[in-house]
């Protein structure tokens, strides 16, 4: 049972932020730096690469959120610090400057007029000295109002609307009054259940920023569409666990936000939230862009309830997963951080299984691997707004 | 044992929470909103997390689950039967 007495382990960083990891970034801003940061990485232990595809020539709000990402990931307190590395200097000094405002380490390193060895070399030398500074920063005990916790689900079926979800969902009404700061999202996910979710929102201006950012999505996918979407929403997995309709997965999806939180504001793409409570943010439904997302914003801990079993980790966060479903239990055991499928056969109820997720959640903060951290999971997907200049 | 899980009594589907339901076998479903118990025979072998029709609906007719509208059905759905992307489809998109 939490209460507001209720604290966890973390790591205090400059800014006052608390962190539940303490890792060591280095962080490419474009595609052409990930072989240097790698090479970085690789020479020194306990730092972590996050490569990806993209930084070149994306131009206007695609931009932006590329940097905001970026900045966002470094930002992130489970983040003690950071080496960023990018083909041109200027845009290295975009991000550094970005994630210094929060106090921690930072150094970047422009790959022009050096090439990869002199960059390697060099950034590797400051990428020790951090990792040695990092390993001295001491876990310090913390109130449960400092955790920031997201969730999204994948890999849904019909279990994750009876099961793991309203688990996450019990988990929320329990952290909500204690000044936890959440969020959720999955803007097209929410498609059927959109006026449920209207009806949370804590205020008039609330509830029409929310219907902008839903009708916006509902837009874009009629502007895009080629079919009526039934081969991506539901998806063949969601079908093969029995979900029929994206009415029927998205009453299932806001099962996460329970039976009393309030939605108190909605955030942009990678948006970091100003109080504590409940956040819509308006993102893809795609595992590994929210999730990524999320980390973005500043959110340290993430819950994942999946029906089919979904693998899903991240470098910057740690991805607590539950299911309910007994065969996923059965069959991917080895990806479930917590198992509630009793919920299912009346053996628990949904105040037990919140508590006992709640009690993984702490476990995980204060230290405890995940799944996916033991197996090596670590899904960093940046968000595309339209293709590049 | 419950072999469907049903959450609201409005609902016209139930979801099979166990593996290897037979056609012919006599299913407990548990209604989560007032904790009552329902039976239905099952039509067809439903896999786990698939629907199972606990009432009678006819093509056109609403589906009800988690007492709100989930789709529509495009073919009659009896008592006890598969309910699926076969039967059913959305109102959106």
């Amino acid at each position: 049972m939490i209460s507001s007495k209720t604290t966890f382990m973390g790591y205090r960083r400059e800014n006052g932020r608390v962190g539940v990891r303490n890792h060591v970034l280095i962080l490419p801003v474009d595609d052409l730096s990930n072989a240097a940061a790698e090479a970085v990485a690789n020479n020194i232990k306990g730092a972590i690469a996050i490569p990806h595809p993209y930084g070149r020539l994306q131009f206007g709000a695609d931009l932006d959120l590329h940097f905001r990402t970026l900045i966002g990931a470094g930002a992130n307190p489970n983040v003690a610090a950071v080496v960023v590395i990018c083909i041109e200097a200027g845009w290295a000094k975009l991000v550094v400057d970005g994630i210094a405002k929060t106090g921690k380490p930072v150094t970047g390193f422009g790959i022009e007029q050096h090439g990869d060895h002199d960059t390697i070399m060099r950034a590797s030398k400051v990428a020790k000295e951090y990792v040695q500074w990092a390993s001295e920063q001491q876990r310090v005990e913390c109130p449960i109002s400092d955790l920031w916790v997201s969730t999204k689900c994948g890999e849904s079926d019909t279990t994750s609307g009876c099961g793991s979800n309203p688990t996450v969902g019990s988990a929320f009404d329990k952290l909500e009054p204690l000044g936890v700061t959440m969020c959720f999202g999955e803007t097209t996910e929410i498609t059927g259940g959109e006026n449920i979710v209207a009806d949370r929102c804590a205020t008039p201006e609330v509830r029409a920023q929310f219907m902008k950012m839903f009708d916006r999505y509902q837009d874009l996918i009629e502007r895009h569409k080629t079919s009526d979407l039934s081969d991506s929403q539901p998806t063949k997995g969601n079908i093969e666990g029995g979900l029929t309709t994206i009415e029927e997965k998205a009453l299932g999806n806001i099962q996460k936000i329970g039976k009393k939180c309030k939605v108190i504001g909605v955030l942009d793409k990678a948006e970091a939230p100003t109080k504590p409570g409940l956040w819509f943010m308006d993102s893809s439904s795609a595992a590994a862009e929210m999730v990524t997302l999320c980390a973005a914003s500043g959110y340290v801990v993430h819950l994942f309830p999946t029906g089919q079993g979904n693998v899903i980790g991240n470098p910057i966060v740690p991805v607590v997963k539950l299911t309910a479903n007994p065969r996923t239990v059965r069959t991917m055991s080895e990806h479930v951080d917590y198992d509630c499928s009793g919920l299912l056969q009346r053996e628990k109820n949904l105040d037990q299984t919140g508590d006992e997720l709640l009690e993984v959640m702490l476990r995980t903060c204060n230290g405890r691997l995940t799944a996916a951290e033991a197996l090596g999971h670590n899904e960093f997907v940046l968000t595309r707004l339209y293709e590049s200049a | 044992m419950i072999h469907i899980l049903v959450h609201d009594k409005k609902d016209t589907v139930g979801v099979a929470v166990v593996e290897g339901i037979k056609a012919g076998q006599e299913l407990v479903g548990w209604v989560m909103e007032d904790d009552s118990t329902i039976k239905v025979k099952a039509a067809n072998d439903i896999p786990i997390g698939h629907k199972v029709a606990t009432k009678d609906i006819k093509k056109t007719d609403t589906i009800i689950k988690y007492g709100f509208d989930i789709g529509k059905a495009v073919a009659d759905i009896k008592i006890g039967e598969h309910a699926h992307v076969h039967n059913i489809k959305t109102k959106r998109w």
